[in-house]
């Protein structure tokens, strides 16, 4: 079965969607993405939809899921390079894509992960110093 | 009036046929030189209110017409179902309102997106939804 292929960086996942998504392969690509994060402790996860020329209520949600969905098992994600016909389409459609961060371009869109999970690891190591303590 | 162009058909019976029906659309729009925007716009409705026939319907058969009115060309699309039919057609337009469990825009959004919009439905013989994309619109 066709699938979208997941790319581990150090501690995030990347994914290019190049195609357009055919409604299993895109539920696939959520529970594959989950298992991943799950499985390489990823603390962030890049989606990039820049060759899709369609954002329609379904893939809306799925993208909507991933993100709410990582967040639990403790990942950001981020989805970039989104057309501009199609941002005007999603928002006229009333879509918001609430949940997910968003960047213009993959390099941008490391950046805020990258802010986003410094920002995080360092209140755990204060813990971590409170406990040496004891 | 409006003037059919040209036409073709298509039937639409499992999930995979959504994304060659919507190539069908875009190569049409692309025919009659609609602008980036409203080709997505067109295409994106069309990928709603196909997806809300195979899941409510199993599936149906949409009409593709390139059509002109006046100096305007434009393109219809017309979704036919021999699905239960809805019973609230008001209620159905309404945002935020799905029976299944999706996010309810499919209907009331699809209908921001085009120019034309028309849903007839009797219950028991299915449900028509017609569209119109002006490519100036």
């Amino acid at each position: 079965m066709d699938r979208i292929p997941i790319l581990r960086m150090g501690k995030f996942l990347l994914v290019t969607i190049q195609i357009d998504l055919y409604d299993r392969l895109a539920t696939n690509l959520e529970a594959d993405l989950i298992q991943m994060v799950n499985k390489t402790e990823a603390k962030g996860v890049l989606i990039d939809i820049s060759a899709l020329s369609i954002v329609d209520s379904f893939m809306g949600r799925i993208l909507g899921n991933i993100g709410s969905m990582s967040k639990i098992m403790d990942a950001e994600t981020v989805v970039v390079g989104m057309q501009p016909a199609v941002a005007i389409t999603l928002i006229e459609l009333g879509l918001e894509l609430k949940g997910v961060h968003t960047a213009l371009n993959v390099e941008k869109g490391m950046d805020l992960l990258k802010e986003k999970i410094t920002m995080y690891d360092e209140e755990p190591e204060e813990l971590e110093d409170e406990d040496s303590v004891e | 009036m409006k003037i059919v162009l040209n036409k073709d058909t298509m039937k639409i019976e499992k999930e995979q046929d959504v994304v060659p029906f919507r190539n069908r659309v875009k190569e049409y729009a692309v025919k009659i030189n609609m602008g980036l925007v409203n080709q997505t716009k067109l295409i994106t409705a069309a990928s709603e209110l196909v997806r809300n026939m195979l899941k409510y319907a199993n599936g149906g058969i949409v009409l593709i017409e390139a059509i002109s009115q006046g100096r305007d060309n434009g393109i219809r699309l017309t979704f036919q179902d021999k699905g239960p039919g809805i019973s609230d057609i008001s209620l159905a337009m309404k945002d935020g309102y799905s029976s299944g469990k999706s996010l309810g825009v499919g209907l009331p959004g699809s209908k921001r997106l085009v120019n034309e919009f028309d849903i007839k439905s009797t219950i028991g013989e299915g449900t028509t939804v017609s569209i119109i994309k002006w490519k100036n619109g």
